[in-house]
């Protein structure tokens, strides 16, 4: 049963180095395609680092490898993302009149890969 | 064979993000950076990673080119065209982007820069509200309080911290990181955090709320207690921050995309700029944003002493008109409307909307590149151009609107984006005269 999450996406040290690296070197495609989660949220739904996750919302769905963010980093119910294509394929086209799509802070539905 | 020749280049510039530190000691050895003393991670991977690789230097649908098929490809797209784009820009010279809003005037498109999906809500903000602004080098000498709000400058603007505003000693802070208290605001305790002396973890989506919870407190006026559960922060936390904010000497407000990218976007940020001039009353304080790429500053001065705009910009009926929402390349892709695009030192096909990048593969379009990226892949025309800052001299913006000039450390074989856009500009001249002439006979 898929379960309602917020997505943060945003920068990362790695994801800014393995950009300089190249969009289509190993390092670069594995920082952008690992999805950050609060530990207790793992637990509770029995995933381990690394398990794949589906990530899905009216705009698309990706599949991602887990990870468990620090202790305190995610509150539960958050996600983290590093910047992408993963990342940009939940993203909307719609700006409200801004030019900016809602490029954090959205609803995703998560669920483990099967 | 001769030996590589070695040399060092002091005082070179980093474009990698806005910080756009310029104490840059490089060792070039060949067509190699292989020290970048001074640079931080970031920094390191920017100088270390553009080293000239093998491509062609033009592609026409994927397939290498001479440089004058392709100017001559790429002209007519955009000359043929009825309502196209020009886009990117963060990434390269002062002098690159007057070209390419030139040649957006000449066709009669829309100039937008990749500011529009960065910081263009604050753009907004700041003409909503106005900027109360001041320098990097003003805050490394007077401020005594330094908040970062929804951005997280230890991963994204390594030495923003040791370089600007919080470790460096200063006129007014002579003791430095001792003299000074350093806030974070954020929804996920980051890499930031440990540094801070004060991390406030606030709920996702409820930044406008507590900023203008804060607005309230500067004013002398108590929220509601309901605001505790509506941000996560509770009201000791946001009473200290109000007297922290009011009896500073010098404080700053460094914002990031936290704000300007979440819901709410533009009135997040003059939330924070209200506030910044609010505490005016009170004391010296100002708001900042904390700018992404290493001449995203620059691509809004040029656009908006060419236009009259920041980004977002429309020449199409001979005069410009702004109008985010509208011009923006997020939505003239995204509602399927441009019908060809030059883009310029930036990746939408990597970074954009699934609407937007299957409409951005539907239409011809140039880009212009120093790597392969998705968008390069994907052109009809695409150029490899040198590496600005590395390559090729020029001016850059740092974050906080200060000009910088840049110091190459080798020479590409690639040519510069000035000038594969100024012989595009040239080529388009011709194409339009050329017509003009033809519809006079």
């Amino acid at each position: 049963m898929p379960e309602l999450f917020v997505l943060i996406p945003g920068r990362t040290a790695r994801q800014g180095t393995t950009l300089n690296e190249g969009k289509f070197t190993a390092g670069y495609v594995e920082e952008t395609s690992t999805v950050l989660m609060c530990p207790d949220d793992m637990k509770r739904l029995g995933l381990t680092p690394g398990d794949r996750v589906r990530l899905r919302n009216e705009q698309g769905e990706v599949e991602l490898a887990c990870q468990a963010a620090k202790d305190g980093e995610l509150q539960p119910g958050l996600l983290f993302l590093p910047y992408g294509d993963a990342s940009s394929r939940l993203m909307g086209g719609e700006t409200h009149g801004t030019g900016m799509p809602t490029s954090k802070g959205f609803e995703v539905e998560l669920e483990r890969v099967v | 064979m001769a030996a590589t020749e070695l040399k060092i280049v002091s005082n070179a510039t980093c474009t990698f993000c806005g910080c756009v530190c310029d104490d840059m000691e490089l060792t070039v050895e060949g067509n190699h950076i292989t020290k970048a003393k001074n640079a931080c991670v970031l920094g390191k991977a920017w100088f270390l990673n553009h080293h000239i690789e093998e491509r062609p230097i033009a592609t026409i649908h994927g397939q290498p080119a001479s440089l004058d098929d392709a100017l001559e490809a790429a002209a007519r797209i955009l000359a043929n065209a009825r309502y196209p784009i020009v886009y990117g820009l963060s990434d390269t010279t002062c002098e690159a982007q007057r070209v390419a809003v030139a040649i957006a005037d000449r066709i009669g498109g829309c100039v937008d820069t990749t500011t529009s999906v960065c910081h263009g809500p604050s753009g907004m903000a700041f003409q909503g509200v106005g900027e109360v602004t001041c320098t990097l080098g003003e805050v490394k000498n007077r401020a005594d309080l330094v908040l970062f709000w929804g951005s997280n400058p230890a991963e994204s603007h390594p030495r923003h911290w040791s370089r600007y505003s919080t470790m460096p000693k200063g006129l007014f802070v002579p003791n430095g990181r001792k003299d000074r208290t350093v806030v974070l605001v954020d929804v996920r305790r980051s890499k930031s955090a440990p540094a801070a002396d004060i991390f406030l973890q606030i709920k996702p989506r409820k930044d406008f709320e507590a900023l203008w919870a804060l607005r309230a407190l500067v004013k002398g006026v108590e929220p509601e207690a309901s605001i505790e559960e509506e941000t996560g922060l509770s009201l000791e936390q946001l009473r200290d921050l109000a007297h922290r904010m009011k009896t500073c000497k010098f404080g700053v407000l460094f914002f990031g995309m936290g704000l300007s990218m979440t819901r709410g976007k533009h009135l997040n940020v003059e939330a924070a700029l209200a506030l910044a001039r609010d505490l005016n009353e009170f004391t010296r304080f100002y708001a900042k944003p904390m700018r992404g790429h290493g001449n995203v500053t620059g691509a809004d001065n040029v656009v908006s002493w060419s236009t009259g705009y920041p980004f977002g910009v429309n020449l199409g009926r001979g005069y410009p008109r702004f109008n985010p929402g509208e011009f923006t390349t997020a939505d003239t892709l995204a509602r399927g409307e441009a019908d060809a695009a030059l883009i310029i030192a930036s990746d939408p096909m990597g970074n954009f909307s699934q609407p937007a990048r299957e409409h951005l593969a539907s239409i011809p379009y140039v880009a212009l590149d120093p790597k392969e990226t998705a968008t390069t892949r994907g052109a009809t025309v695409a150029f490899t151009t040198a590496t600005y800052g590395i390559n090729t001299p020029g001016t850059v913006y740092r974050m906080d609107d200060v000009p910088i000039p840049l110091r190459p450390a080798f020479e590409s074989p690639y040519p510069s984006d000035e000038q594969i856009l100024s012989a595009l500009e040239r080529r388009i001249r011709e194409l339009q005269q050329h017509r003009a002439n033809g519809a006079g006979h």
